[in-house]
């Protein structure tokens, strides 16, 4: 009989971990390959145009992409500015203030927060923030209401991913800082925030990027008219929302043109995971 | 101090520091995690500015029993405690006592070196703040210079405390410990993963900080506790009872060369534990 050695099963398990990493980068390289593709007609047929056109006017031939990706920018960072200190406090509250008891229920409304489906989000924002932000400065529906909604959307992403990473440092960190007669608070600012920067980071890089890419949210709340927004009452159109509502539709150097869009969101998250591991790495060095 | 009154502090290569007036009195303390009893009517008087060592087997209770003299215990939800110790004699479970100065009052090196995450100096600036010191960089280099660390950290004091090796790691948690100028000193197995040569940097430490604070050490290291101890207690988990116990405590020398126990005999002999 055929015994299975250590040495063999390493071999196994390591294979099947290559094969899988390797799927999954195909995968993204073969996605690429295909918006790519499908973008450079456009792209042949518009080249800068693309950032000069009067507007977006897809019936007139008029392909301008900045006001997209200026709302993206703006949405998912300004909810990104919102979620960051929201998602630490909780994080922290229920980490180190909440009791027991409190503790739990806490814990699981995050959660249940994290797994909503977006179209939920969307529909309340429609329905109650709009109006509310309408009677502010209409329409309501606008950059801000975005901002708000993806704030809420995201802010569990952070403070689950620091709960995680607070559980294994802190133990014996607090049991020092505690025996020294330091406070609690000194404790969280003074030592275990800051050896977490990398991982705050990590997890805002992370809710940055799932605000980047929500779209039927956004797409319900924002208003979707293609304009650089001077103010944030006014509406926006995301890049994510230009291609769900267009798509259908589409035909031709328009079709194109919409897989453009997606080709700007695609590398728009790239250089922000390169960036972020470019610092990290950085900041992994120096320790 | 009368070094004649205590002939075996000389006996033993020891300053006579030693003064036979209780700095703790630990009476009828007990403890449980939950439902299962760890020591039950410990009863003890710690002298002051001696080195009082503990010794006995693993999982007898003596790490709980330490972290019970500065209430660290309770960072154990379900640890519960009953009885009572007394530092100098005032209630250390008074409710009116301010926990955070308990602990600075009663410090302790842990049995694995646990610098804080931070640069060297920090490691020992941020408790000294906690605690509203002043003269902070003169006191880092004193409590440095006491564990001998100064010389080779001097010009790296803003290097993360990491990059130290275990033993310089180890005396850095000393010196964080002794910079709040602490009455006692509590070690768990300071020594247990250090190098021989680290064990010997720390021991001669301990005999230069005797006198000046109360020292209790536990250590599994037999040669050790008779090296640096003035008194010792034998801790021992009691099979039938299911607790652990101290079976005989006295001075180190005794211990050693006469122990009344017939387990302690045993032990102290390399037989047993
Ligand atoms: N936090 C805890 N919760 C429950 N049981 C514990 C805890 N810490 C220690 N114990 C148990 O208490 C006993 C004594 O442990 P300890 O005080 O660490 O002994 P020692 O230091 O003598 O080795 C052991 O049996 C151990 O399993
Ligand atoms: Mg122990």
């Amino acid at each position: 009989m055929y015994q299975l050695t250590k040495k063999n099963k390493d071999f196994i398990l390591e294979s099947v971990l290559t094969i899988n990493g390797l799927f999954s980068a195909i995968a993204v390289g073969l996605i690429f390959i295909f918006v790519t593709r499908e973008s450079l007609p456009a792209i042949h047929l518009k080249g800068w145009a693309f950032f000069i056109d009067k507007s977006w006017y897809p019936l007139e031939g008029q392909f301008n992409v900045l006001p997209m990706i200026a709302g993206t920018i703006f949405v998912s960072l300004g909810a990104l500015i919102l979620a960051s200190p929201l998602g630490l406090f909780s994080a922290i509250f229920i980490s180190f203030y909440a009791h027991g008891s409190l503790a739990w229920p806490f814990r699981r409304v995050v959660e249940l927060y994290a797994g909503l489906p977006s179209v939920i989000f969307g529909f309340w924002g429609l329905m109650k923030l709009v109006p509310m932000l309408n009677e502010i400065r209409p329409p309501g529906q606008s950059l801000l209401a975005g901002i708000l909604i993806l704030a809420l959307m995201i802010f569990p992403i952070i403070t689950l991913n620091l709960m995680a990473n607070f559980r294994p440092s802190s133990k014996k960190y607090y049991r020092v800082a505690l025996s020294l007669g330091m406070r609690k608070s000194t404790y969280i600012w003074s030592i275990l925030l800051p050896s977490l920067k990398q991982q705050i980071v990590g997890a805002m890089i992370l809710a940055l990027g799932r605000a980047m890419g929500e779209t039927m949210a956004v797409l319900m709340v924002c208003g979707n008219i293609v304009k650089m927004p001077t103010s944030i009452f006014d509406p926006i159109r995301t890049l994510t929302a230009n291609i769900a509502l267009e798509m259908a539709y589409a035909m031709n150097e328009h079709r194109s043109a919409l897989f453009f869009t997606g080709l700007i969101l695609f590398l728009l998250i790239f250089v922000l995971i390169s960036v972020a591991d470019f610092w990290r790495r950085h900041e992994s060095w120096k320790e | 101090m009368n070094q004649n009154k205590y002939p075996w502090v000389k006996e033993l290569g020891c300053k006579p520091c030693c003064e036979l007036k209780p700095k703790i009195k630990i009476k009828n303390l007990s403890l449980s995690y939950g439902k299962r009893q760890i020591f039950e009517d410990i009863n003890l008087e710690i002298n002051t500015g001696c080195v009082t060592g503990i010794i006995g087997p693993s999982a007898c209770g003596k790490s709980s029993f330490i972290s019970c003299l500065n209430r660290m215990i309770e960072v154990v939800p379900s640890a519960k405690v009953s009885g009572d110790v007394l530092i100098d004699g005032k209630s250390i479970f008074d409710s009116r006592l301010d926990l955070n100065e308990l602990r600075k009052k009663v410090g302790i090196v842990f049995q694995e070196p646990t610098p804080l995450p931070l640069s060297i100096e920090s490691n020992i600036i941020l408790p000294l703040k906690e605690h509203k010191f002043d003269h902070i960089s003169e006191r880092v280099e004193k409590a440095l210079r006491d564990v001998g660390l100064w010389n080779e950290v001097k010009n790296i004091l803003k290097e993360p405390a990491n990059y130290l090796s275990g033993g310089q790691k180890q005396r850095l948690c000393m010196a964080r410990t002794i910079a709040l100028g602490p009455e006692i000193i509590l070690m768990d197995e300071p020594c247990s993963s250090l190098d021989p040569i680290s064990t010997d940097v720390v021991e001669k430490l301990i005999h230069d900080l005797k006198g000046k604070y109360t020292i209790i050490i536990i250590t599994h290291n037999l040669a050790q506790a008779r090296r640096v101890c003035d008194f010792v207690a034998t801790f021992w988990y009691d099979g039938e009872k299911e607790i652990g116990q101290i079976i005989e405590f006295g001075r180190c020398i005794d211990i050693f060369e006469n122990p009344k126990n017939k387990i302690v005999q045993d032990y102290v002999g390399g037989l047993k534990g």
